[in-house]
C-alpha cells in the first residue's frame, strides 16, 4: 500500500443516505479475478443510463467534479456487502477519501486496508459540506483532521494503528506474520481444537 | 467472572494478543469459509509472497455466487453464466488445487451457499470464530458462534495466518418476548427488528438475540434471524446454543462424535450471557403482535406490516426510494402487481423455507405472467426437498426448480429480474439494481412470496383460504 498522509482536493457530493456497495460497484462486475480496472464500473448504474450514456444529472459526471478526490456522501455510506471491490473501484476511479456522518463497518475496514480514507464528521460539518460542493478540503491523516476552506479544522476519529499503517504504507499481513510464534503457541495450549 | 456476555466469552477465548491503543487484537479464526468471488485476489497475494494456506483443515471452500443454477456436468455447462464468471469458477478450482484445499465443487453432494453448507455439515459450531468473505456470515451466529463477514485483504490474512486484526465491537441485546403468531415467520421477525433499529442501528455492534420468542425458534429460523444482522449494520448476530442447537448438530459429518460430542456439549452449555452481563445497549420487541412484513423501499429498513400503509413524508432519500420502487405512500403494499418471485438465498433457502413455499403452492398455480424461481440453498436441501416431493409441487404449480446457488439474490449468474420489473424475493437486500439493473425488489417471507406468486400481486399469505 502507498503511504497516505494528506489529501487536498475539491469535494464532490452524493447526499443520498445509505449508498450501499451494490450502488458503488454492482455485483455483475465482481466476476473479475483482479483488483485492477474497477474504476470504470464505479457507481455504474448511477453514472450511466441503459444505453451506456453518462447521466448528466449524476454529480460525478459534471465537469466541475472531474479530478475531485474527496467524496462527501449521505449517512451510512458503504452499507451492505463485504465486497472489497467497492474501495478498489473508488480508488481506481480516483477518489482517495470519503466523508460522511456514518460509514458502514466492513466498508470502512476494507477502505483502510487499501488507502481510501474514511472520514466521519458531525452533522453540522456534514451539512456545511453538502451545501458547499466543490469546496477545497484537506484530509490530513497525520493530524487526524479535516480542514475546511475557512481554515477551520475538524478532528475525525481514526484508529491509531490504522492511521499508522496509512501514513507509513504498512501492509498488515506483515504485522500478522510477525505474530506466528504466538499463534502456534495458542494452537498448542488451547483446551479444545476446532 | 459471572458477568460476561456470550460474545465476550467467545471473543476472549480466541484472543492471542489483546488490543491496545497502538494495535488491534489478534483474533484466532476456527473456520474460514471461502467462495469464488471474494478470494481470487487473496490467492494472488499468497502467490506473490510465496505463502501457503496455513490451515487447509480449517478452510472450507465451495462455489455458490456466480455458479449456474442449471446442472453443470462439464465446462461447457458454465457458458450460461458468461465468460468472466466461468473464468472465475475455473480459477477457484485451480486455486484450491494449487493450495491443497478440498473444494466442495460441482458434482459434490454438499455444494451449496457458504452459509447453508457450514451448518449443514456440522462445521458451524457453538463457540467458534467463523469468517467468510461475505457479509451474511453472521448466519453462523445462530449456533452461538462469533461469525462475521470480511473483505478480500482479510481473507488473505486468514489464509496466511489463521488470524485477523480486530478491534473489539460493542454489544447490543435484542430481546424478543412473546411468541410469533401462526403464519408469521423468522423472516418477518427480523425485518421488523431492522425496521425498528434501522439499517445503521447495529453499526459497530454484535447483536445477541434473546428472549422467549427466540428460544422457541428452530435452527433454520434462527439462521434466518442472524443472517440479516448485517442488514441492521451489525458485525455479527448471535444466539446462545441450547438443546435445539445440539439436536440439530448431532450426527452431522463435521460435528464432534462419541465422547468428543459429550465433552463439546458440556463446553457449549456454558455459552450464554451471564445473568449479570451488561450490554452496551439493548432494544425490545414483542413478537405476539407481529404480522407478515414486506419492504417498500430500497433498503431492508424500509419495511411495513403487510396490512399497514407505506409511510408518507420522509426526506429526499426516502422519496427517491419510493420513486424507484414506483410505490405510492399512504397505501399498503398488497395489490402491487408482481412479475417475478424468488424463493431461495442464504436467508431463506433451507428445507423449511422450501416447505413453507410449497405448502402455499400445493394445489395452486403461479399466476399468468409471473415467473417464479425456487432455488435450494444447497444440493443437500435439493435432495431432501425432492425426497419429500416438494419439487413436484413446485414445478406442478408452474414454478422453476433449480440447482443450488445464490442465484437471483445477487444476480451474478444470469438469474436476474428484468429492468423495471417487480420481484417479491425471500433474499436479504432490496437495494437498487441488486437483482438486476432497474429491478424493484420487495423482501418477504417464503409464504408471502409464494402467495404473491399465486395471486400475481403482493399478497398477505393469511388471506389465501
Amino acid at each position: 500500500m502507498k503511504p497516505v498522509r494528506q489529501i487536498t482536493s475539491r469535494s464532490v457530493c452524493l447526499p443520498t443516505k445509505d449508498i450501499d456497495t451494490d450502488q458503488i460497484i454492482p455485483a455483475r462486475f465482481l466476476t473479475t479475478t483482479s483488483r485492477e480496472g474497477l474504476g470504470k464500473s464505479a457507481f455504474h448504474d448511477l453514472r450511466y443510463d441503459e444505453s451506456g450514456k453518462p447521466r448528466r444529472e449524476f454529480a460525478l459526471n459534471r465537469p466541475e467534479a472531474q479530478a475531485c478526490r474527496i467524496l462527501v456522501a449521505g449517512r451510512n455510506f458503504g452499507c451492505g456487502s463485504s465486497r472489497e471491490h467497492a474501495p478498489w473501484a473508488l480508488l481506481d476511479y480516483g477518489l482517495d477519501a470519503v466523508i460522511s456522518t456514518e460509514i458502514a463497518d466492513i466498508f470502512r475496514n476494507n477502505s483502510l486496508k487499501n488507502g481510501l480514507v474514511p472520514v466521519v464528521v458531525d452533522d453540522a460539518t456534514h451539512s456545511w459540506l453538502l451545501d458547499n460542493p466543490g469546496a477545497e478540503l484537506t484530509v490530513d491523516v497525520e493530524e487526524a483532521e479535516l480542514r475546511l476552506p475557512n481554515g477551520k479544522a475538524v478532528a475525525f476519529p481514526i484508529d491509531g494503528f490504522a492511521r499508522h499503517c496509512l501514513i507509513e504504507g504498512i501492509d498488515q499481513l506483515g504485522f500478522l506474520q510477525k505474530q506466528l510464534g504466538k499463534i502456534e503457541e495458542f494452537e498448542e495450549r488451547r483446551t479444545w481444537k476446532p | 467472572m459471572n458477568n460476561r456476555t456470550l460474545f465476550e466469552k467467545v471473543w476472549s477465548d480466541h484472543i492471542i494478543v489483546d488490543e491496545s491503543p497502538d494495535a488491534p487484537a489478534v483474533l484466532y479464526i476456527d473456520l474460514h469459509i471461502i467462495h469464488e468471488v471474494t478470494t481470487p485476489q487473496a490467492f494472488t497475494v499468497l502467490r506473490e509472497h510465496g505463502l501457503p494456506v496455513r490451515r487447509p483443515d480449517l478452510t472450507l471452500p465451495t462455489m455458490d455466487h456466480s455458479t449456474p443454477t442449471t446442472p453443470v456436468n462439464s465446462f461447457k455447462d458454465l457458458a450460461v453464466v458468461g465468460e468472466s464468471a466461468a473464468n472465475q469458477i475455473r480459477q477457484m478450482e485451480k486455486n484450491c488445487e494449487d493450495f491443497g484445499l478440498d473444494l466442495i465443487g460441482f458434482g459434490n453432494e454438499h455444494r451449496g451457499i457458504v452459509h447453508v453448507i457450514g451448518p449443514e455439515l456440522g462445521a458451524s459450531q457453538p463457540g467458534k470464530t467463523i469468517v467468510c468473505g461475505d457479509s451474511h456470515s453472521s448466519t453462523h451466529g445462530a449456533f452461538g458462534a462469533l461469525a462475521f463477514g470480511i473483505g478480500t485483504t482479510e481473507v488473505g490474512h486468514v489464509l496466511a495466518t489463521q488470524c485477523l486484526l480486530q478491534r473489539k465491537p460493542r454489544t447490543l441485546a435484542v430481546n424478543i418476548d412473546g411468541r410469533l403468531p401462526e403464519a408469521v415467520s423468522a423472516k418477518d421477525l427480523v425485518l421488523a427488528v431492522i425496521g425498528k433499529i434501522g439499517v445503521n442501528g447495529g453499526t459497530g455492534h454484535v447483536i445477541e438475540y434473546r428472549g422467549a420468542a427466540i428460544r422457541a425458534l428452530d435452527m433454520e429460523s434462527r439462521m434466518t434471524i442472524c443472517n440479516m444482522s448485517i442488514e441492521a449494520g451489525a458485525r455479527a448476530g448471535m444466539i446462545a446454543p441450547d438443546d435445539t442447537t445440539f439436536e440439530y448438530m448431532h450426527g452431522r459429518p463435521r460435528a464432534p462424535q462419541g465422547v468428543e460430542w459429550d465433552a463439546a456439549v458440556q463446553r457449549w452449555q456454558e455459552l450464554h450471557s451471564d445473568a449479570e452481563a451488561v450490554f452496551d445497549s439493548s432494544v425490545s420487541l414483542d413478537a405476539t403482535s407481529l404480522e407478515p412484513m414486506v419492504t417498500f423501499g430500497t433498503n431492508p429498513g424500509m419495511v411495513v406490516g403487510i396490512s399497514e400503509p407505506v409511510p408518507t413524508g420522509g426526506d429526499a432519500s426516502f422519496r427517491k426510494a419510493l420513486d424507484y420502487m414506483q410505490v405510492e405512500p399512504g397505501k399498503p403494499m398488497t395489490g402491487n402487481a408482481v412479475d417475478v418471485v424468488f424463493v431461495g438465498s442464504c436467508t431463506n433457502g433451507r428445507l423449511s423455507d422450501i416447505e413453507e413455499a410449497a405448502r402455499v403452492l400445493e394445489g395452486r398455480k403461479v399466476a399468468d405472467g409471473v415467473r417464479m424461481l425456487v432455488v435450494p440453498g444447497s444440493q443437500q436441501v435439493k435432495v431432501e426437498a425432492e425426497a419429500k416431493g416438494l419439487d413436484r409441487i413446485i414445478t406442478g404449480a408452474g414454478a422453476e426448480w433449480r440447482e443450488a446457488g445464490c442465484s437471483m439474490c445477487i444476480g451474478m449468474n444470469g438469474d436476474i429480474v428484468p429492468p423495471g420489473r417487480l420481484s417479491v424475493s425471500t433474499s436479504n437486500r432490496n437495494f437498487e439494481g441488486r437483482q438486476g439493473i432497474g429491478a424493484r425488489t420487495v423482501l418477504a417471507s417464503p409464504a408471502t412470496a409464494a402467495a404473491s406468486a399465486v395471486r400475481g400481486y403482493v399478497t398477505d399469505p393469511r388471506t389465501l383460504s
